[in-house]
Order: structure tokens, then sequence, then C-alpha cells
């Protein structure tokens, strides 16, 4: 009986299973092997095995840089998109129209990424929508706010600010606003009740939304290749410049195991936090079979 | 007398400019005491309780604490704390932190806290159990940590909104002793509020009883029970008969009623009442005999003797409720088992009965019409 569950579970599991080995686990597979060889003339790979990829990154300052740079954008966009997300999803998750502004949260969606960006273009560059308005007014030199990290940043929260929101909504939308009560109750002022007792209840919103504005952040290649110009470029853009320009696959494989590495970490932070909540849920269930004695 | 604890002085509450919750309230509820608002769901009870801690401001109308106005005080600023209906236990904090929890906004010394903590513990019997999150508590056990966390900041006034709710029977009856017993030790005020009429009758020493915002009786258990002020209270509050009629004829201290259901009955004047007059009775459904052979009349007393055939029993071990159909209508008995197995005859369905009375035994309502509770 147990066995043919178990074979069930097997076959239900194999189109995925067969999905991420292809697609996923086989190009890592060979990513990491590129990174350890040595660099074809005109592009590609060949022997022998070496550590030059590695060690020729490590040692290049530039490289160190553009490394800092992307997990210090990402940080930032990271930080800014839970200052606006926190109180949009608040108001949202208290309001008596969530649905109305839930939807206008996804809008964005409809329009194809891309798009997006080059409308940020529009807005920011030399002879953009904010740069023609300021002429207008007077002001002699226009204003350089295309091709900056600002602004990567910028187009980052942007793109990325749903992602903060929705979780965030969804767990603020579970909690019970008595608690607040409770602690006003017991001498808490307003914030305090925030700071003591909403914050701490909604931590796993708090996180899942820090992991998937983070990590797509420190993944940023287009964003930063269409409004952050030399200044503002990122890992992603580095990996492809190794790739194409200057051909070295091995170079921009050993890049996207750093990457890889950095997104790892986060998630692990993300698996041990959950892994304590889980650990939660487990007694919650011991204790109903304890839950006779009074 | 009493020094008071919490005053309402005409204190009135209208949500979104139309609905009256509560109107024109006013209580005076004494230092020490454990007073009760009863009344069915959507009576204005919690409103009055979510005034005093002050999540609602009353539309008009003043409440004072300790002789003090408190319109307007913040809640954390209030001396009354709450215990809630689903006790609202901080889910991320174990209980002695949950417990703790008012101390620390108090900045209070370490050492300090975990002695009112431990004292609370005892209080409430949680040793053990000090560690433990709240979704690990069972339900007598979180209701047990909600108490101990409103009452150590040692508040003037604990207000409890429906506590036991959520319990079954068996562990409400239990808590409520221990409630009792907490309210001795501590010795403040408590405000429980409960749609419950045993709960507010068993540990009150006043029972405020409410309907559509409005008191419609103040009193002790006792009062309320055997005095109710009209109809609804004296059915709000346990089971009841009616008799309504005119007054046929006054004879000393008796008076004999034209009702229109039963025909003329002896009914105790115990207020004045004039010929003709229009009246309501209500007769607890205990005081009420029943028996197969027609009672024995002695002379001078005034004993209501109606004939009627058993409708229903409702067999509940400690006594068994009747109810008898005397003609077109029905009396409500309710015969207490008091011996063992060879008690009397044993009456059951279908059997022709007496149901008998004093006429001492009844109350007259002193409000006409007031709606009767329906269940």
């Amino acid at each position: 009986m147990k066995s043919k569950r178990d074979l069930a579970g097997f076959l239900l599991s194999m189109p995925g299973v067969l999905w991420l080995t292809v697609f996923f686990l086989i190009p890592y597979l060979i990513i990491i092997l590129y990174s350890f060889l040595t660099s074809g003339i005109y592009g590609g790979v060949e022997l022998p095995f070496t550590f030059e990829a590695y060690t020729r990154m490590l040692g290049n300052v530039g490289y160190w840089q553009i490394l800092w740079k992307t997990v210090w954008i990402s940080m930032i966009s990271t930080v800014i998109c839970l200052g606006i997300g926190l109180p949009t999803a608040y108001f949202i998750a208290t309001s008596k129209k969530s649905n109305v502004f839930l939807t206008l949260v996804i809008v964005p969606f409809w329009t194809n990424f891309l798009v997006r960006i080059f409308g940020w273009m529009v807005i920011l560059g030399r002879n953009g929508v904010i740069n023609s308005f300021l002429q207008l007014l007077g002001l002699a030199e226009p204003l350089a706010l295309m091709y900056t990290p600002g602004a990567v940043i910028l187009v980052i929260v942007y793109m990325y600010l749903p992602y903060m929101i929705l979780p965030l909504y969804s767990a603020i939308e579970k909690f019970d606003f008595r608690l607040v009560e409770a602690a006003m109750d017991l001498g808490a002022t307003r914030t305090e009740a925030i700071l003591k007792v909403l914050l701490p209840s909604i931590k796993g919103g708090i996180i899942a939304g820090i992991i998937l504005v983070f990590i797509p952040a420190l993944g940023s290649y287009a964003i930063p290749d269409l409004v952050g110009g030399t200044n503002g470029a990122m890992l992603g853009n580095l990996i492809a410049r190794q790739l194409t320009v200057a051909r070295n696959w091995p170079s921009s494989s050993a890049i996207s195991m750093i990457f890889l590495l950095i997104s790892t970490l986060g998630l692990l932070f993300y698996m041990r936090i959950n892994k304590v909540q889980s650990k939660r849920r487990l007694t919650i269930r011991e204790s109903y079979m304890r839950e006779e004695e009074i | 007398m009493k020094e008071h604890s919490v005053v309402l002085s005409n204190v009135t509450k209208i949500f979104d400019d139309s609905f009256t919750a509560v109107d024109n309230v006013s209580l005076n509820i004494e230092q020490g005491e454990f007073f009760s608002l009863l009344g069915p769901s959507g009576c204005g009870k919690t409103t009055i309780l979510r005034m005093i801690a002050g999540f609602e401001d009353p539309s008009s109308g003043n409440i004072t604490l300790g002789g003090k106005n408190i319109i307007g005080t913040p809640p954390n600023e209030r001396e009354v704390n709450t215990v809630f209906q689903n006790y609202a236990l901080f889910p991320h904090l174990n209980v002695f932190e949950n417990i703790a929890f008012s101390l620390r906004l108090r900045r209070e010394p370490e050492n300090e806290i975990k002695r009112k903590v431990k004292e609370m513990i005892d209080l409430t019997r949680l040793s053990g159990h000090v560690e433990k999150m709240p979704s690990q508590l069972s339900g007598g056990q979180k209701q047990r940590v909600a108490i101990a966390r409103a009452l150590v900041g040692r508040p003037t006034v604990l207000l409890l909104d429906e506590p036991l709710a959520a319990l079954d029977a068996k562990l409400r009856q239990h808590m409520l002793v221990e409630l009792d017993t907490i309210h001795d030790e501590v010795g403040i005020t408590f405000i429980y509020v409960t749609h419950d009429q045993s709960e507010a009758m068993s540990i009150s020493d006043h029972v405020a009883v409410m309907n559509e915002g409005e008191v419609i009786q103040l009193g002790t258990p006792f009062e309320v029970y055997e005095s109710p002020v009209n109809a609804f209270v004296a059915n709000f509050i346990g089971e009841t008969n009616f008799f309504t009629g005119k007054v046929d004829r006054v004879e000393n201290e008796y008076f004999l009623l034209d009702t229109e259901r039963f025909g003329k009955i002896w009914f105790y004047k115990d207020m004045d009442v004039r010929e003709g007059q229009e009246i309501q009775i209500s007769l607890r459904p205990e005081k009420v005999k029943i028996t197969k052979d027609k009672p024995i009349v002695p002379e001078g007393v005034k004993l209501n003797v109606l004939k009627g055939v058993v409708d229903e029993t409702i067999y509940l071990g400690s006594q068994t409720k009747y109810t008898v159909a005397v003609g077109q209508s029905y009396i409500k008995a309710f015969k207490q088992h008091v011996r063992y197995l060879l008690d009397e005859v044993i009456i059951s369905w279908k059997d022709n009965v007496y149901v008998w009375w004093f006429a001492d035994d009844s109350y007259v309502l002193r409000e006409m019409g007031g709606v009767a509770f329906e269940e």
C-alpha cells in the first residue's frame, strides 16, 4: 500500500523533476564546468582545467567594485521597496476597497517589462519629461538623471515594488488587528503596538518580500543596461559583456557562480527562518494531543 | 456608602450617525464589585465595555474612572485592562512575555518583572506553561494567560468581554469559579460582559440587563430573577410563565386577575393595583407544583389549581421540566427530584395532572408590554 503511494508520488513528480533537470540542473552543471575551463580564442571553451577565470576575477578591482555596487544597489532598492511597501500594504489590507487597490498594484504587469523601462527613459532622459519641464522653468543645464546608479535604483524599485507589496499585503490581511487593541489596552502607544505586535506578526511576509525583491534585483540585467550606462552597470551586465564583447565564456561563467553564491546565501537565510516557523507548527500539532489537560 | 469606581452618566453611542448602539445609559459601578452587563447580542454591552476601555468615545455623556473624567484619554493611559473575547494573546511571544508585556512597556526593572509575572502565574495556576507559545495552550490556559496579562499591571478595573464564550460548558463552570477566586484575591472592580444569564447570575454582585442599547434593569442577581421589571427581563433571565389580564377584584393582600388564557386566578398584591387595571405577571416554573392528585387546599391559603395534560417532559436528572397544556394554553412546571427513586408517582407524557401554586409565589411586572425575548 505504502510503496504504491510512493510510486504514484514518484510518477507525479517526474515531469517537474525532468524539467528542472534538463533546463536547470544540467545548464548549471555546464556553467560550473565552463568556469573551470580555458577561454577559446574565438569564444567558447577549451581544455585544460584551470582556476584562471576565478583568480583573474577575484584579483581584479573593477570586478569587486561592480560586485559591491550590485549588492548595495539591490540592498538599497530592497530597503526602499520595504519602506514604501509596508505602509502601502497596510493601507490596502485595512481599506474597504482592498480589491481595487490590489488590482492597481498588478496593473503595471499588463505592460511589457522592456516597454516600461523605455517609459522611464522617456521620463528621465536628457530631453525627457522631467528635464523639459525644468527647462521650461528656466533651468540652464539639463540634469543628468539617466545613466546613474540612482536611475537604476529608481527603476528597480518601480519594477519590483509589487513583489514587496503582495506578500506584505497577505501577511497584514491575515493579521488580527484586535492584537493592536490588546497592546494599546496594556499601555502601548499606537507606534509601540505596531512595532511590538504588528511587525513581529508579519515577519514572514516581510522576509518573503525582501527575498522576492532582493534576488531579482541582484540579477538585474535589462534595467542597468538601459538606464544605468557604464556608471550603473551591475553583475548581470558584466556577465553579458564577458560573454558577448570579451568572448570570455569561463569568465562569465565564474561571475555567474559568484552570483549564484550570493543569491543562495539569501535563500538559505530565508529557509532558516522558515524552518524555525515550521518547527513551531509541529509543536502546535503536538499540543493538540495535550488539549485535554486544562 | 462604597466608593464609585466607574460611573457612566447619560452615555449614548451612535455609530455612523444612524445606529444607536448605546442609548442614554447611566451606571454606578462600585469599587471592588463584580458587575455584569448582560443582554442578547447586539444590545450594546460590548460597546459600553469598549467605551470604558477607550476604544470608542461616547457620542454624548460622561464616563469617570475613580472620579476622574476619562473621555478623550487614550486606552494606553487608562488604568483599565481588558480580557478580550478571543484572548488576543500575542502569538509571537511566549506565556511569560505575554504576561510581562505591559511591564516591559513601562520599562520596569527585570527583577520586578520576574517577581510580578511569577505572582500572576501563581494566581492563575500557570506554572509549568511559562515557556509555551500561545498556540501550544488549551482554551482554558489561554484564558488564564489573558487574565494574568490584564492583571499584572494592577489596573483599577478589569474588563472582561465574554471571556468564557469559547470554552465548553464544563470548563466554563470551572473558570467561573476561578474568576470568582481571582476577583476575591485581587479585590479590584470587575466588569463582565456576557449574554449567558447563568454566568452573570452566578458570580455577579450586580447585573445590568440590557436590550437594544438600554439598561432595562439593574440589580442583584436575586432581584433581577425574582423581581424582573418587565417581560423581557423575566424571560431573558431564566424561564417563566406569563399571565396577562384585568384586575377583577382586590381582597386584602391578594387580587383576582381575569386572565385571557386561564380564567380567574389569585395573585399576591406586591404592588398597588386598582380594579380594572391591566396587569402582567411572571410566575417562575420551579414554583409551580405538578401532581396527579388534586391538592387539598388548607383553610385561608390562596392556592391556584389548574387541570391539564402533560404536553412535554424534559428530564435533566436533577429535575424534570414539564409543559402542561391547560385548555389552549401552556404552563411550565419544573419538578426537582429530591428523593432517590421513591420520589412520588411518576408523571409522564399525556398524563392528566394538576398544576398548582401559592398565590404568593408570583410577581407583578412593573412595566407592561416589555417584549418577551425570543431565543
